[in-house]
């Protein structure tokens, strides 16, 4: 196996509060390939937000991470100091917010806003960088490029501004897209399209994309792996293929039933009943025990390690454990 | 754009008329102009020949109209007190009184915006709560009694600075400043001060709390998620969004520093409008007053309309007709 462009191992996201410390993500381990399309789902709450905040260091404080380490290429980035993160932001590493009628500065046109942040990574004249300003709205499908860059983000609509925002994103040719929910905020009907978009793109710079998202409709088509969390811990993980039809973790079974069908439309993980635990009351052992419906003893007492599992699966669950050591 | 330029005239031209209205009724309400300029011993017949003569016998509407005729033509008669007209008397004031705004607006400004601008970058830090702390007390202490301490620190004890008057003055064509002279800065400076720090500390926590929400946005975590420089961060992007609104309620604060300076005035025996004010009060000078009233309102709509015309200058998104246009 090459060897992977980003790599996380046992990260661990604390909030220290004035009652103790909230731990919102733990022994979060996975890999992206170069390339590679890496899904990330789980409920709302889960830490998918969170882990895409550790990785290009903008955990906001109190939020720090407490442990592990994250590994661009190689090179440990989680203790690099705040001016040599930064040069790491938008340069190696893109992102994409969830929402793109907010994500852009109002006071400022397309074109300032695509030419200072490409003049911040690359070493062009302003002529220059306003050329690639262009060629890059042209690319994610702006009509009239050329005009429409001297608009104020206020003169698109919310998918021509979330391509604004990903031409953003990938001004500077980072090698990992991070995009947190990117058409959650938008219209369905353009759904499918800023998706195909950030995918065509990203394939054809090579770059690496980690694709946060509620819908495993978007996964199934999208991704090439996908992580599944919950409650600040990673329960699965593998080839989407074989996630999805042969689910090895009874969380993530669960979530398969709300891959929207033709008749039904469903974008929220709502298919398994009760709630998510708080950070501050994380039942011990398994934290899916109490919802889970084929716990057993073992689960309520002993946290489930990730087990490797042949294909490349990952799964932290008592019961596949089992399983796999008689089967 | 034209369109909204007339509207906002027409506005001002409307609320001065009302101010006109009010300012025109102290004539017929406080006092008896008749028996303030002739006194007790004067006839019968003489007082029917002077209201004749005054106009005073003419319909209210038609005394009224003539009231605004003269004042647009700046005017408002004779002074009972000091029998000087009384444009006159207010313009030879007023130097005084816009030297003494202009100077604490300034000041209230550049430290308002600096010191909001590092409290909220800085918020964790001792110095901002400091800083927050002291200026609680800026805003709570009446502005005689900042004057008044200010004097015995300055000039009494530590006699640095002096407690009264303008100092040397000199003369460039109509306008008598006391800027050019070592004694006139020196004697501005108390005054100034007291003027400025209660509009200083509005506009800092205004800033303050501003900033804070700017920082909070979307548009911000993008902008740092691109990698940009904290300072093209801070200062590029999250402060001018900061002063969009600052720029409004700062601009509206000149019309209450020259408003105020009534107190401050009196304190330091400034030679401005607002003392001349005080001491028509104390004579029932009702052309004086009057006269003030106008001006007053006249400044206030001035700056609102300038300030309103900035704000739509500064902010593209409230140029709606060419957003219009172009599609
Ligand atoms: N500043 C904070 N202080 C305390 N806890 C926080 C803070 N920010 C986030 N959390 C907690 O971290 C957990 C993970 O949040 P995160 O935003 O990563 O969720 P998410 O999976 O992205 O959810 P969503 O689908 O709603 O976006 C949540 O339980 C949240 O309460
Ligand atoms: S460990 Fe036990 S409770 Fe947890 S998911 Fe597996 S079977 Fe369910
Ligand atoms: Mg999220």
């Amino acid at each position: 196996m090459t060897e992977p462009l980003l790599s996380v191992r046992d990260l661990r996201v604390e909030f220290p509060n004035r009652r103790g410390t909230l731990t919102a993500l733990d022994g979060i381990s996975f890999d992206i390939a170069p390339g590679e399309v890496l899904g990330m789902v789980g409920e709302s709450g889960a830490g998918k937000s969170l882990t895409g905040a550790a990785i290009i260091g903008l955990l906001e404080p109190p939020g720090r991470i407490a442990g592990g380490e994250i590994r661009l290429k190689g090179q440990r980035i989680d203790t690099l100091s705040p001016e040599q993160m930064r040069r790491i932001r938008g340069k190696r590493i893109g992102m994409v917010f969830q929402d793109p009628l907010t994500s852009l500065n109002p006071l400022y046109t397309v074109a300032q806003q695509l030419v200072e942040t490409i003049r911040t990574h690359m070493p062009l004249s302003e002529v220059d960088a306003r050329k690639r300003a262009i060629a890059l709205l042209d690319r994610v499908g702006i009509p009239a490029a050329a005009r429409r860059i001297d608009d104020y983000p206020h003169h698109f609509s919310g998918g021509m501004r979330q391509r604004v925002v990903i031409a953003l994103a990938l001004c500077a040719e980072p090698e990992l897209v991070i995009a947190d929910e990117p058409t959650t905020a938008l219209d369905v009907s353009v759904q499918a399209q800023i998706i195909d978009l950030i995918k065509e793109i990203c394939a054809e710079r090579g770059a690496a994309v980690m694709l946060i998202t509620h819908d495993m409709g978007v996964i199934a088509e999208t991704a090439d792996r996908v992580a599944v969390l919950y409650a600040g811990r990673l329960a699965e993980i593998g080839p989407v293929r074989d996630v999805i039809l042969d689910a090895a973790h009874p969380y993530t079974r669960g979530l398969m039933g709300s891959i929207p069908t033709l008749t039904q439309e469903s974008d929220r993980l709502v298919q398994i009943p009760g709630a998510m635990p708080r950070l501050s009351s994380i039942p011990t052992g398994c934290a899916f025990n109490p919802r889970c419906p084929e716990a057993f003893d073992r689960c309520r007492t002993e946290r489930p390690v990730p087990l490797d599992r042949p294909g490349g699966r990952q799964v932290a669950c008592w019961l596949a454990a089992k399983e796999s050591a008689h089967g | 754009m034209i369109a909204y330029v007339l509207r906002r005239i027409v506005q001002s031209v409307l609320v001065m008329l009302v101010v006109a209205l009010v300012s025109f009724s102290l004539f017929r309400f406080v006092g008896d102009p008749v028996a303030t300029m002739m006194g007790q011993e004067a006839s019968q017949a003489d007082r029917e020949a002077l209201r004749d003569r005054l106009g005073l016998n003419d319909p209210v509407i038609v005394q009224f109209a003539g009231y605004i005729a003269r004042a647009a033509s700046g005017d408002f008669g004779i002074s009972y007190r000091l029998q000087q007209p009384v444009m006159e008397l207010i313009l030879s004031r007023l130097p005084a009184t816009l030297e003494l705004a202009l100077i604490s607006g300034t000041l209230a400004f550049v430290f308002g915006v600096g010191l909001g601008v590092y409290t909220a970058l800085n918020r964790r830090g001792w110095l901002s709560g400091t800083i927050m702390t002291v200026s609680l007390v800026g805003v709570s202490l009446p502005t005689f009694l900042i004057g008044v301490l200010l004097i015995w620190v300055f000039a009494v004890e530590l006699q640095w600075l002096p407690s009264f008057g303008r100092g040397e003055t000199v003369d460039v064509g109509p306008w008598r400043t006391g800027l050019l002279t070592p004694s006139g800065r020196a004697s501005i400076v108390l005054p100034a001060i007291t003027l400025g720090l209660y509009q200083m500390t509005l506009i800092m926590r205004l800033v303050r709390a501003e900033m804070l929400e700017v920082l909070r946005t979307d548009y911000i975590k993008f902008a740092r998620a691109r990698g940009l420089s904290d300072r093209a961060v801070n200062f590029g992007h999250a402060l001018k969004n900061t002063l969009v609104p600052v720029i409004t309620i700062t601009g509206l604060q000149l019309g209450s520093i020259i408003a105020f300076a009534i107190i401050t005035e009196t304190v330091f025996q400034w030679p401005g409008v607002g003392a001349l004010f005080i001491n028509s009060v104390q004579f029932v000078d009702i052309p004086v007053m009057a006269a003030y009233l106008m001006l007053i309102a006249l400044i206030f709509v001035v700056i609102n309309l300038v300030v309103d015309l900035l704000y739509y200058a500064v902010d593209p998104r409230l140029r709606l007709d060419r957003a219009a246009a172009r599609h």
